[in-house]
């Protein structure tokens, strides 16, 4: 079971093994490619399943229940659904600007995928900046959303867009500031040395504060409630997506979905310690860390209303910063005084 | 209640009493009701504007304005009724005095047809901005029909 | 510096908040100026739902506008057949048998606090409180089951009668409503908290849309809006109708006058109905619920105004009666159109989100706003 995916990646590479290398390259590039494609698909799917699940079973209904046993295929017949919608582009709307957004804002959620650890050996680049490449393309989400509502030339759309420019930049600060405590500890960028070096302590120990603002900044940055000010419904119906339908309208929320994961992957690679575990094989270990991330997101969704603007930029600057800024520095300060406590030198 | 009828038409020699209705009541002539609304205001507690409406009385050719007040928190209730020539029903406005009478009367003008002198906003509150006719007059045609033919 | 002031000057934008939107709570439509996300101006566009209630009226008998009154307040259907019948048999001087009375309090009370949950839910809906949309909903369905069990409806109950009402309640309805009260403490608890006591639901709506008693007096506005100013100024007892004087409850009153008041007030008199439902099923008596009354409701010639306390303020119907088998004029002057009136003052210099609670929080039923 532990070897079960690289096991496939190693017989492919057999394979390719007689081919150019840059042939060997491609074909490895591709393999990983559909590999994170299928995972974030499923998740996606699954995830919006589980949503509907998890937030019936909160607010004491049923939910899904009809297609298939326990209503499973309904995500099925979701996707069926807006494939099979009419595409409408609104007169009024920049064109190309409208249909290339969506495009343009699943690369980064697709993109973000590849310094992921997935398990034992399981990461498609071991980058050495690899949390630091991470934080670059998933904030360029930002500018597809700015696309969509300005391309959308609705009033609506553009009140989103512009709320997630301002929300998505300046939670991305502490988000960042957060993460820095861990790199610290563990000296290094790259995802598969973090986890390496959480095999006896998980982070999420050593930083449990840095842990809560990545939490609530992570929150913010994947728009979900209660920040999920872009998409504010009961005030701007659905921000930058207002005009969309179809399988544009479709590609933001897959993306949104797949950033969801992707943010609760970071938060177990960085916090929870990656793919260790007892008995279980490693990448069955980080699945159910992610889900369980997952799941923390959809409680906090299904339980808080949404934070009014001012609110939350507020106190993204007046409480998140100067907290993020405060723990970079008790950790430098704990660092050397471990240093000194157990080499007996600075 | 006689006394604050006697009181007023000391004041406000025009006004007329009304006797057994389910409320005391005034007829105000038009030109004194700005005058006598403010007075019921000020002196008598009478500091709420209940109710505002008008009634065509197609036969007797007048158009009755139906004001009435309400004295919180004593409840207390009056009716102030005032008589409008049905061709050129005018009336001043009561929104100085209370707020309140803005939509209300909003809704008398488009329905009964009624303008309200000093009223800061005076369009068509439940009918669209194009609508001809006042619903309410009783010589409206109800025009159900109209497409049938 | 270079730019000239005027390039970094905004441009205010006119937004069209409905007729369809997720927040306006049915077709209404609010012409909103904003600068950024601030509300500068507020313009209420009204009467996408008028069904001319008032000049059909003139063309029905007495009887017949019954059902009418139910699609004004349509959350509250109840209340406005009591407001209509009382007015025609104030003007017809008809006593109402006792039993039919008891009835009339328990039915406008259980509408009333079907009423305040919609209120309550939909609020905290309007703030993206999912979850807490469903407690009251869950809870009204009961009511609506009563409603059903008595008059075979839910929403359009016309229930009421001039002399009485329409049915006697039929057996399992007191066991049944008796269960419903014992479990209403619990809904109210619930909502309390996951939403009254919400650190994020009270830095929404504290605060926001504040309005004074005496603007608030001026603008007239009434029922649990007005009591959320401070006054305690309710009709059920400062002029009491039909038998509430029999009746011990409390009229809560907050002082802030701000939104989170306003939602507050309607789950303290959620409290207030059941504890006069309680007295009025301890209190029933038998015998008939209908008065001998003519089988052609002629009226008097006269006029007549009168109001109740309805769910969203002071409800008000004015007769005009001819002598005739049909109302001359009947005129009927909602809350929720005066409330409605004041929003613009009570909406403005607070940003959109701040303008989906005070509409929330004014609690507003387009049925009735229209007519």
């Amino acid at each position: 079971m532990e070897n079960i995916f690289t096991g496939i990646a190693a017989y492919i590479k057999g394979l390719l093994a007689g081919a150019p290398p840059w042939v060997q390259t491609l074909g490895m590039g591709l393999m990983y490619l559909v590999g994170v494609l299928a995972f974030i698909f499923l998740n996606a799917i699954y995830l919006i399943y589980l949503e509907r699940k998890v937030s019936a079973y909160m607010q004491q209904r049923l939910g899904p229940n009809r297609l298939g046993p326990h209503g499973l295929l309904q995500p099925v017949a979701d996707a069926v659904k807006l494939l099979g919608k009419e595409d409408i582009i609104p007169r009024g709307a920049d064109k190309w600007i409208f249909i290339i957004a969506p495009v343009i804002i699943f690369i980064p959620a697709v993109m973000v995928y590849a310094i992921i650890p997935f398990g034992k050996g399981m990461i498609p680049v071991d980058l050495n900046i690899g949390v630091f490449y991470f934080l670059a393309v998933a904030s360029t989400t930002t500018i597809a959303i700015l696309m969509g509502g300005w391309g959308a030339n609705n009033k609506y759309a553009l009140l989103g867009s512009m709320r997630s420019v301002a929300q998505m930049v300046s939670y991305e600060i502490p988000l960042t500031f957060s993460l820095l405590g861990v790199i610290m500890l563990a000296g290094s960028l790259q995802t598969s040395q973090i986890v390496a070096a959480q095999e006896k302590v998980w982070y999420i120990l050593l930083q449990p504060v840095a842990f809560l603002i990545y939490f609530i900044a992570a929150t913010a940055e994947v728009n979900r409630a209660p920040f999920d000010l872009v998409e504010g419904e009961q005030e701007i119906i659905a921000g930058p997506y207002t005009e969309y339908t179809g399988m544009r309208y479709a590609l933001f929320y897959l993306s949104e979905y797949a950033n969801l994961v992707s943010v609760s992957a970071l938060a177990v690679t960085l916090f929870l310690g990656g793919w260790h575990g007892p008995w279980l094989p490693s990448w069955l270990w980080f699945l159910i860390k992610v889900y369980i991330m997952i799941f923390i997101f959809m409680w906090v969704r299904w339980t808080f209303p949404r934070i009014r603007i001012d609110h939350l930029l507020s106190f993204n600057w007046k409480v998140l910063l100067p907290l993020s800024l405060a723990n970079i520095l008790v950790t430098g300060v704990g660092i050397k005084i471990y240093q000194l406590l157990t080499l007996g030198r600075w | 209640m006689n006394g604050l009828i006697e009181e007023l038409q000391r004041l406000f020699p025009g006004i007329q009493g009304e006797e057994g209705g389910d409320m005391p009541a005034l007829v105000v002539p038009a030109d004194q009701l700005l005058a006598v609304m403010k007075e019921l205001k000020e002196r008598h507690d009478f500091n709420f504007l209940a109710d505002l409406t008008a009634v065509d009385f197609r036969d007797e050719k007048r158009i009755e304005m139906v004001y009435h007040l309400l004295a919180v928190p004593e409840a207390r209730e009056l009716r102030v009724k005032v008589n409008l020539n049905r061709q050129h029903p005018e009336v001043s406005s009561l929104t100085a005095i209370w707020p309140a009478a803005d939509v209300q009367e909003r809704e008398v003008y488009d329905l009964m047809g009624v303008i309200f002198q000093g009223h800061p906003n005076l369009k068509r509150i439940l009918c669209p901005d194009d609508f001809t006719g006042h619903p309410l007059r009783k010589d409206f045609q109800l025009n159900a029909e109209e497409g049938r033919e | 510096m270079a730019v000239a002031r005027e390039d970094l000057l905004t441009q205010e934008i006119e937004l069209n908040m409905g007729p369809q939107h997720p927040s306006t709570h049915g077709v209404y439509r609010a012409l909103l100026t904003l600068d950024g996300e601030k509300v500068v101006k507020v313009e209420n566009i009204i009467g996408y739902l008028h069904r001319g209630i008032e000049k059909l009226a003139e063309d029905r008998t007495y009887t017949q506008v019954i059902p009418y009154t139910d699609r004004l307040d349509y959350l509250a259907g109840m209340l406005n057949n009591l407001g209509y019948v009382q007015t025609v048999e104030k003007l017809m001087d008809i006593e109402v048998p006792e039993r039919a009375e008891y009835l009339r309090i328990i039915m406008a009370e259980l509408s009333r606090i079907a009423s305040h949950m919609i209120m309550v839910a939909s609020m905290a809906l309007d703030v993206s409180g999912w979850t807490a949309w469903f407690p009251p909903f869950r809870e009204r369905e009961r009511i609506l089951d009563l409603f059903e069990m008595t008059c075979g409806s839910r929403l359009t109950v016309s229930y009421m009668r001039i002399g009485g009402v329409a049915a006697d309640i039929p057996p399992g309805f007191l066991p049944a409503l008796e269960a419903f009260l014992d479990d209403l403490p619990q809904m109210i608890a619930e909502m309390n908290g996951l939403i009254t006591g919400n650190e994020i639901f009270k830095a929404r709506c504290q605060g926001v849309g504040k309005i004074d008693l005496e603007t608030a007096l001026a603008y007239g506005i009434t029922g649990p809006n007005l009591r959320a100013c401070g006054l305690p100024f309710d009709l059920r007892k400062a002029r009491p109708y039909g038998i509430y004087d029999r009746f011990e409850f409390d009229i809560p009153t907050l002082n802030n006058g701000d939104s989170y008041d306003r939602f507050v007030i309607r789950l303290l008199e959620m409290e207030q109905s059941a504890r006069i439902i309680r007295q009025a099923m301890a209190g029933l008596p038998g015998g008939p619920v209908m008065a001998k009354v003519p089988r052609v409701i002629k009226p008097p010639k006269g006029e007549v105004y009168h109001q109740i306390e309805g769910a969203k303020g002071i409800l008000g119907f004015y007769l005009v009666s001819d002598g005739g088998n049909k109302p001359y004029r009947l005129h009927i002057h909602s809350p929720s159109f005066v409330n409605l009136g004041a929003l613009p003052r009570i909406a403005e210099g607070g940003n959109i989100q701040d303008f989906v609670v005070n509409i929330a929080s004014i609690d507003i039923v387009l049925g009735e706003v229209d007519r």
